[in-house]
Formats: C-alpha cells, sequence, structure tokens
C-alpha cells in the first residue's frame, strides 16, 4: 500500500485514522477546531449534561461573528438573543480554557478569515468548524469542512468525530483567465456547470494552472464555496505561495519546526497516476464575470447573458419557476440593466483585503450611485487595519461609502443587517438562497467587481466596461 | 444528546415535493439565537409556513390539516447549504423522525442521523409513486422498517430497500450515539494526538 499512488486528499484523510470501523466511519482526528457564538452553545451543553471535559482545549479556537454588530461594536450589543450568545462564548471558552476573540479584541473577525490570517490554518491538517464554509481552508492543503453541533460537542470531548470517507473528485480549470474574471467567477462558473448538488458526496481537489497562479486569498474564494454544489469540502495542493503566505504569522512554525513542517508541506499533492472517481475539465476562456439569477448558488450564468429559459434547465420546472417568480425575474431576460438597491461586500468569500483592492479599483474617481445603499464589511480588524493603511478607506470614503466594523453582517443577515423584502442586493457572499440576506430579500452574487460597478451605477453593469474607461 | 430508538414507524406522511430545499427554508438563521435546544419546531419552514403577520399561509402544506404524520417527504438535493443542526432539531422537535427523498446534501444527512432522524434515500422513481399516493389518498401510510432497511407505500404494497451504514443502523436502533462511542476511546485518542507532527 505504501508504494501507492495516492492523491492529496488520501495522504491527508488517511493520516488522520484513529480507528476504522467496519461497515461504518472512521474515527477521524481533527487538528485545529474553530468555534462561534452561533452553533455551539448547545454543544457545551451537552458536554456539561454529560459530565465531559474538553479534551485538548489548546485545539479550539473561538471568535465571534455571525451575529455581531457591524457598526458601534465597541456598545453593549443591543439584541438580548445576541448578547446572550455572545456571552456564553465568552464564559464557556473561560470555563474551558479556550482562546477567545471576542468582540472588541483585536483579532476578531469571521472566523475563516482569522484562521489563515493568523496562521491556524496549516496544509495537511484537518480543521472543522460549525458551519459550512469551513471548506474555506481548503485552500492550503487542509482537510477542512462543516460539522453540526453533535459534532461540535465530539470535538470538544474527544477531538475526533465520525465521518464515512468522502468519494474524490478533481476539477482542474486550465488557460488564461480573460479580464475582470476573478476568482469568484471561476467557482461560480464550476457551480453552475456542475450544480448546486453536482458534488455532494465528494471531496473535491482543485488543479490546473489557472489555481496554481491563483493567490492565496482567491483560492480560498474557491475553496469557500465548494459547499456550495454540495461538496463536503475542497482543497488545493500547497506550493510556495502557500508557504510564503503562511511563514512569519503569529501561530506558523517556526525555525526548526518551520523547516520539519516545510519538508512535510512538500509532500502534500496528488502523485502522479492517481485516480479520482469524477473529474471535470474547464477552460479558463470561457469564463466570464458571472452573477446569479435565481434562489442558489448553481443558477449564475456570464454577466453578459440572458436568463435561462426553464426549459434548458436540468431539473423541476415547478421549482424553476418558483424560484424566478421569488426572484421577480423572467425566462431569457438580461441580467444587465436590473436595478439594484444594496450592494454588500465582505463575508468569509470575500471579505479579505484583495477583495477591497478590487472593489476600489473600479469606485476610484467614481461616486456611490444615490438609490443604493451600501454595506463594506471588513473580514476582520486586521483587514480593516489594512483597509486603512493602504489608503482605500480615502478612496471609499470620497466616493461616498461607509466601512463598517467587521463580522458576517448581511451574509446571513441574523444581525441588524438585513436586505429588506423585495429589494435586490448584489452581494459578494456565498448563498442566494429565499431569504438569506433577510426575510424577502434577493440576492445576486458576484465577484467585489461586478459588486463595484453595481455600486457605482445603480445597475447590473459589466465591470469589463468600467475598468476599460 | 441520546435520542428515541427506532426501528419500525408506521404514519402518514407530509409531502413536499420541492427540490434544493435548503436549511435556510428548514430554519432562517434569525431563529438560531437560542443557547438551549428547545422550541425550534414552531419556526420550522417558517418563511414558508407563515405571512409576515404571523398569520399561517393556507397553501403551504404543514398548515393543510389533512397531511400530518411523522414521515416528511421532500424532492430531490433536501438539506443544501448551512451546516446548522438547527435545521434537524426542527424537523425533530415538529414530530418528524423520519425524512425521505432522492437526495439529500451531506452534511444534513449526518446531523440528522446524529439527532435521531432517520434520512431514506429511495429511486426517483419510488419517490413519485410516494407522491402520487398521498396526493390520492392523504391518510395513505408508509412504513419503514429500519432492521429490514425497507420502505413500503403500504397501500399497494410497493417496496424498495435502501441504504444505511451498519453502525450507524446499529446507533439508531438503539438510541446511542456518537459521543458514547467517542469516550471510550479517549486513551487511543491521546496517544494518536501524541504521535502526530503538528
Ligand atoms: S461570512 Fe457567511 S458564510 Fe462566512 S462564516 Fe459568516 S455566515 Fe458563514
Amino acid at each position: 500500500m505504501s508504494n501507492a499512488v495516492s492523491t492529496l486528499f488520501d495522504k491527508v484523510w488517511d493520516a488522520h485514522v484513529v480507528r476504522k470501523i467496519e461497515d461504518g466511519p472512521d474515527v477521524f482526528f481533527i487538528d485545529r477546531h474553530f468555534i462561534h457564538e452561533v452553533t455551539s452553545p448547545v454543544a457545551f451543553l451537552g458536554l456539561e449534561s454529560r459530565n465531559l471535559s474538553v479534551l485538548f482545549p489548546e485545539h479550539t479556537f473561538a471568535t465571534a461573528d455571525h451575529n455581531t454588530p457591524t457598526i458601534n461594536q465597541h456598545l453593549p450589543v443591543e439584541d438580548p438573543l445576541s448578547s446572550k450568545q455572545l456571552k456564553a462564548l465568552e464564559s464557556n471558552s473561560a470555563k474551558y480554557g479556550i482562546s477567545h476573540w471576542g468582540l472588541g479584541n483585536p483579532k476578531n473577525g469571521i472566523v475563516h478569515v482569522v484562521g489563515p490570517e493568523n496562521g491556524i490554518t496549516l496544509p495537511g491538517m484537518t480543521i472543522v468548524c460549525g458551519d459550512s464554509h469551513t471548506s474555506t481552508h481548503g485552500a492550503f492543503g487542509a482537510i477542512a469542512f462543516g460539522i453540526g453541533t453533535s459534532e461540535v460537542e465530539m470535538v470538544l470531548s474527544s477531538q475526533c468525530i465520525m465521518q464515512p470517507k468522502a468519494k474524490k473528485m478533481r476539477i482542474n480549470v486550465n488557460g488564461q483567465l480573460s479580464k475582470a474574471v476573478t476568482p469568484k467567477d471561476v467557482i461560480l462558473y464550476i457551480i453552475a456547470q456542475i450544480s448546486a448538488s453536482g458534488a455532494t458526496g465528494y471531496f473535491v481537489e482543485y488543479a490546473g494552472d489557472v489555481f496554481e497562479n491563483m493567490s492565496m486569498e482567491g483560492r480560498m474564494t474557491v475553496c469557500n464555496m465548494s459547499i456550495e454544489m454540495g461538496a463536503r469540502g475542497g482543497m488545493i495542493a500547497p506550493d510556495d505561495t502557500t508557504f510564503n503566505y503562511i511563514k512569519g504569522r503569529e501561530k506558523a512554525p517556526k525555525g526548526e519546526a518551520w523547516d520539519k513542517a516545510l519538508a512535510y508541506w512538500k509532500t502534500l499533492k496528488t502523485d502522479e497516476g492517481a485516480t479520482f472517481d469524477l473529474e471535470y475539465h474547464f477552460n479558463a476562456a470561457d469564463i466570464e464575470p458571472m452573477i446569479t439569477y435565481g434562489t442558489n448558488p448553481g443558477m449564475g450564468i456570464g454577466i453578459s447573458k440572458s436568463i435561462p429559459k426553464a426549459a434548458d434547465v436540468e431539473g423541476g420546472a415547478s421549482t424553476y419557476a418558483k424560484s424566478l417568480s421569488y426572484m421577480g425575474f423572467g425566462e431569457d431576460e438580461p441580467m444587465i440593466g436590473k436595478k439594484v438597491d444594496y450592494v454588500f461586500i465582505g463575508s468569509c468569500t470575500n471579505g479579505r483585503i484583495e477583495d477591497f483592492r478590487a472593489f476600489a479599483s473600479i469606485i476610484k474617481g467614481r461616486k456611490k450611485a444615490d438609490h443604493i445603499t451600501a454595506w463594506i464589511v471588513p473580514g476582520s480588524h486586521i483587514v480593516e487595519a489594512q483597509i486603512k493603511e493602504e489608503g482605500i478607506l480615502d478612496i471609499l470614503t470620497e466616493a461616498g461609502f461607509l466601512l463598517r466594523q467587521p463580522g458576517c453582517s448581511a451574509c446571513l443577515a441574523m444581525n441588524d443587517d438585513k436586505i429588506p423584502a423585495g429589494k435586490y442586493a448584489v452581494s459578494t457572499s456565498n448563498r442566494n438562497f429565499e431569504g438569506r440576506q433577510g426575510p424577502g430579500s434577493r440576492t445576486l452574487l458576484a465577484s467585489p467587481l461586478v459588486a463595484a460597478a453595481a455600486a457605482v451605477t445603480g445597475y447590473v453593469t459589466d465591470p469589463r466596461e468600467l475598468l476599460e474607461a | 444528546m441520546a435520542y428515541d430508538k427506532f426501528t419500525v414507524l408506521q404514519s402518514t406522511a407530509v409531502p413536499l415535493p420541492i427540490e434544493n430545499v435548503d436549511t435556510d427554508q428548514i430554519i432562517p438563521a434569525r431563529f438560531l439565537k437560542a443557547t438551549e435546544r428547545k422550541g425550534f419546531g414552531d419556526n420550522l419552514f417558517r418563511d414558508w409556513r407563515y405571512n409576515n403577520d404571523d398569520s399561517p399561509k393556507q397553501d403551504f402544506v404543514l398548515n393543510n390539516s389533512i397531511y400530518t404524520g411523522k414521515i416528511l417527504v421532500a424532492g430531490k438535493n433536501f438539506g443544501s447549504g448551512s451546516s446548522r443542526e438547527h435545521a434537524a432539531w426542527a424537523i425533530y422537535d415538529y414530530g418528524f423522525r423520519c425524512v425521505v427523498s432522492s437526495f439529500f446534501a451531506d452534511i444534513f444527512k449526518g446531523n440528522a442521523l446524529n439527532i435521531g432522524i432517520l434520512p431514506v434515500t429511495v429511486s426517483p422513481a419510488f419517490l413519485d409513486k410516494i407522491f402520487t399516493a398521498i396526493e390520492a389518498n392523504s391518510n395513505a401510510s408508509l412504513t419503514v422498517d429500519l432492521p429490514a432497511q425497507t420502505i413500503t407505500i403500504d397501500a399497494s404494497g410497493e417496496q424498495e430497500s435502501f441504504d444505511i451504514n451498519g453502525y450507524k443502523k446499529h446507533n439508531m436502533l438503539n438510541g446511542f450515539d456518537d459521543i458514547d462511542y467517542l469516550q471510550a476511546m479517549r486513551e487511543e485518542i491521546r496517544n494518536f494526538s501524541g504521535a502526530r507532527l503538528i
């Protein structure tokens, strides 16, 4: 077995199997566990009721993000329920000796932004969190996926969960990306091709020169949305881009430990000749800036295209009609020119510094459209500080935008940042489900460039036109 | 949390012939603020079930009193999206013990099994048959037999078998959960951890 060729996924998975259960799941060891205020309280109650301790508190990291306010974070949180969850996270962390980056902590931010940023996320690791976008961390060549609250309790009490090994899929994208085509467009394109359920049961490896040439932040955007095609997670083999990103970060290994780790990380790639259960090949040149028109992330098209006809869409016609009617759209309508009410830039998908740089590249020298409400929300305080340092804040202010404070915000609208019913939001987040951004809200998922173009024109606009100017 | 044992369930069913039902629909995010696992059933399918003024939407199946039972039958790709276990809690708390679909999203399926809801995957053709049977008679009952791994439309006797791995089946039959199993392995896990590089 040991000489056999294997995939990146196999190498990392097999290194973490504590016990194999016959006709059952693997007992799977977890290196890093992130928790936040929404999906952890009941897990801690479970520990208490069974009188269990946390086995390795040093492997769990807590941050508050899902329902934190994005303005006036220095004031007490008004919503009593949110406030209760935040306090529960703080007191549970203190009780069990878990490091906690709460509201106001300079390291606070969205869990999937702060993990990588502080060097907690490393290649070859297994990483879980009670949040489906944990797949983000796969960008480092880690196996990372979202878990439910019962599993949060398992990891706290035993540092393991029970998992059947997923099937393996490889998605290859090769060639040259066109102008204004960002990592977000690449993943929205892939999901539109494979569908919102097309990768269910699989763990995906992204390969090909498009990903090799991509920055770490871009890779995180791609892996983040793996779950939106049903995949358990997605990963990209670590390379020099990865190692350069990690080196020097606070919790990354240093000195001799770094050298040792690096030698191991370099072995983490799919061997020549290793096979996958399913493989796709896409051509980078076919991808244009993307936008979604429906109520699942698979309902995306190139921005210059028209909404597909029901007859051309795989799946139930009634489900399709329901989705379009929720959005207030009709078959065959063009997306360009549709009126937009809100623009949201942020989330663990597109809330990192490169995303704000991209946004600013279009905003610069222009003004926010009068009828647009824009929520500009950095993924963490570290990103917020970079925005200020690099002069992006000045560009935003001059164009009439306000910078908010870090958190998940309108990505899931658990705090006050809710898109009102019937309103259209161009959003850089990851889900366009009915009501995801507030009851009755209508979400168009897109890249920071498409969001910026909408923010200054007030309509769905092809960003290529504004970049040419 | 330990749950009720599951062996054979005979019940009428509630039909939800919609595809891609995501967990944001099952339980919208604004109801995730509880710090205890209580009362989620009241908000199951909240925005499909109630108008903004909290009056029930008459056309939604949970508000149609002819459909009752412990089995929810749903369209393909049920439970996609967010990993929130609250979605499974809401379904359980409402009174369902089994969800039937032709396709489940992974995380939902795992969460359901962890809290004692049996997800039963049937073929698309059999799913259609179930929908047709319930449409013809809202009192049509189904029998889900976990030991035999079969699901039967009682009126016609049509039957299909379903998959479940042996370990999970054993847990469901006995009301055990993974935490019990893992607790017994603590020493083995400690040794494993000690041997890891990072
Ligand atoms: S930003 Fe959105 S997707 Fe990311 S962790 Fe927060 S709620 Fe989840």
